[in-house]
């Protein structure tokens, strides 16, 4: 079946569901239930079928919702007690991330993560989630913190990328994220970090050397945006959709790579319709995840982790 | 196919191959560096016959069957005459050992791919085995679009071998040619406990053009050239072309007794403690 009947027939049901519990009266009400499930049943079983047939470009779309919940949403859900830490002593305070310290689930913890904006105004603030050098020094600053304390870090990627202006140059965006990349492969103290949006290249990178790596379905790791990618190899930013495919920057495709460790589900009809939802498939994702990681002796771990970005990559020798 | 007249891409004169070789593609008009191959660049900077290649038969492969992905891999190692786009071995400066690593922009711009990542893993790993120092040659477009997300991971990869490598207190200088940008200055461009340019360098993790349009006004003159950056902290040096071998074999020659197996020599030879 195609997608665009898929849609078609899920919207002739969903109108006969409206229309039907619009109808019955409370007193035909218990009889006309099972019917009422039945189409509700059929309607899901839909809604899941077009899930799947999801295009590269639609999963795009859904990686940038703006309703997707963010970093400050997770940690409203996740973690008791959060206190939030500015700056990176350096410069300044960097508000396309957020970092701070609080419990999950009774330990103490170091959550960081990119902040997309939920209005225009609180976007510009934040530079849509794209990170100045500033920002990366200040994740990597809180990153040793929790080497310093035995806490585990949690990071939450969802960046466009790192912001590309003058300021960001001038104080050495590159040499930023390079030193990020450096240091978290040996910071001692597990490192979990999740995708929750757009895994948008280095900017997403610089927190995203961790022991495991997580996406959630609707997301995208790319090493260009599919837009960047169109426009230099066709020279036609509108073929974007084109390029996603051709970049496979979808979950399954990562995970199939050994790039990944696993994907975490979306609640039906994505995160951006139940946050709650999301983040409790998170918590259940991060509960079995720490237990597993902190059973590990610390040089051990560190090895795993030096193995497992060390094994990336494909290559013939003749 | 040696061009007899090249064209400088700076300021446009024209000038004889055998001048400009004389000149080690330095530009006689306006001091421009032109991009050269990594065999001349390994002719002019180490000692001769002294360079033994590690992993020349590594090749790419196209894994994510890209689009006319492997029509420009075919063509680029037949212009080129390389498997790909850098290349590593052991050599001497002065006298001095050292592991050296060479990108080649010929090849499909030197992006780092696959193959690039793990020649540049594997070199800073031998490094570490020998106890040797790393010099890298740096000039890139940025990481492998064509290979995707396996790309983006060799800054992982490469950044973790550097760290490996400096915390057996061992040195590695990185030197930035023109140009320098994306992904490979976000990892092991930047991680030299050295960072020396050629002048006028172009080094930068964003392109200028995707700056211009995404901040909607003109760069500032000069901007993310070597000299620019070198203003803003961001290099140790600027060292002109013909000037970086004695350079560097200076540099190796201070840090000759500095890893931490050769302290009871620098007490011997200096009467330090």
């Amino acid at each position: 079946m195609q997608k665009k009947d898929i849609e078609d027939q899920l919207k002739e049901l969903q109108k006969k569901l409206a229309g039907l519990k619009d109808q019955v009266d409370s007193e035909e009400r218990e009889s006309m239930l099972p019917i009422i499930k039945e189409l509700e049943q059929s309607a899901d079983k839909l809604k899941v079928e077009l899930y799947r047939k999801i295009t590269p470009s639609e999963r795009v779309q859904l990686a940038r919702h703006p309703n997707r919940p963010t970093t400050i949403d997770y940690i409203k859900y996740l973690i008791k007690d959060f206190v939030q830490f500015h700056g990176d002593r350096r410069y300044m305070d960097d508000l396309a991330i957020v970092s701070g310290i609080g419990f999950f689930e009774g330990i103490p913890v170091t959550v960081i993560g990119h902040q997309k904006g939920r209005s225009t105004k609180d976007n510009i603030k934040r530079h849509f989630g794209m990170a100045h050098p500033e920002g990366y020094r200040k994740a990597l600053r809180l990153m040793k913190q929790a080497e310093k304390f035995n806490r585990p870090i949690i990071n939450f990627i969802d960046t466009p990328g790192a912001y590309p202006g003058i300021g960001a140059e001038e104080r050495g965006q590159g040499e930023a994220i390079a030193f990020n990349l450096y240091e978290m492969s040996t910071i001692r103290t597990q490192i979990i970090s999740i995708i929750t949006g757009e895994g948008g290249s280095g900017g997403a990178l610089a927190l995203g050397v961790a022991d495991r790596v997580f996406m959630l379905t609707n997301t995208i790791y790319s090493v260009i945006s599919p837009e960047g990618c169109a426009s230099i190899l066709w020279k036609d930013s509108s073929r974007a959709g084109d390029a996603a495919e051709a970049l496979k920057i979808d979950p399954n495709n990562l995970l199939q790579l050994g790039v990944i460790d696993g994907i975490i589900d979306e609640p039906e009809g994505g995160a951006h319709e139940n946050h709650e939802g999301m983040a409790n498939s998170i918590k259940e994702k991060l509960i079995i995840t720490l237990e597993e990681l902190m059973q590990y002796d610390i040089d051990d771990l560190l090895e795993q982790r030096y193995n497992k970005f060390r094994a990336m990559g494909q290559f013939k020798e003749a | 196919m040696t061009n007899l007249f090249p064209k400088c891409p700076n300021c446009g004169a024209t000038q004889f191959n055998k001048i400009l070789i004389k000149h080690l593609y330095v530009c006689p008009e306006c001091n421009f560096h032109h991009r050269i191959s990594s065999a001349f660049r390994l002719q002019i900077t180490i000692d001769k016959g002294t360079f033994e290649e590690i992993d020349k038969k590594m090749k790419s492969v196209d894994p994510l069957q890209f689009p006319s992905y492997e029509e420009k891999l075919k063509s680029s190692i037949k212009t080129t005459g390389l498997n790909e786009a850098v290349v590593c071995g052991t050599a001497k400066i002065n006298d001095l050992p050292v592991v050296m690593v060479v990108m080649d922009t010929n090849f499909i711009m030197a992006s780092m791919g696959s193959v690039v990542g793990e020649k540049i893993t594997r070199a800073f790993e031998l490094a570490i085995q020998k106890e040797l120092p790393v010099i890298v040659f740096c000039g890139s477009g940025g990481a492998r679009m064509q290979e995707g997300i396996l790309s983006l991971m060799q800054m992982a990869k490469t950044s973790a071998a550097v760290k490996r490598h400096s915390q057996k207190g061992l040195l590695y200088i990185s030197v930035l040619s023109h140009p320098t940008t994306g992904g490979v200055t976000a990892s092991f461009a930047y991680l030299g406990d050295i960072i020396i340019a050629e002048p006028q360098a172009l080094i930068g993790f964003a392109g200028p053009r995707v700056i211009e349009q995404t901040i909607n006004q003109k760069l500032p003159e000069g901007f993310q050239r070597a000299e620019f950056l070198l203003d803003h902290g961001m290099l140790d040096k600027i060292v002109p072309r013909p000037m970086i071998r004695e350079t560097l074999s200076n540099i190796l020659e201070i840090h000759k007794s500095s890893s931490k197996k050769n302290k009871s020599y620098r007490i011997e030879q200096y009467g330090l403690k």
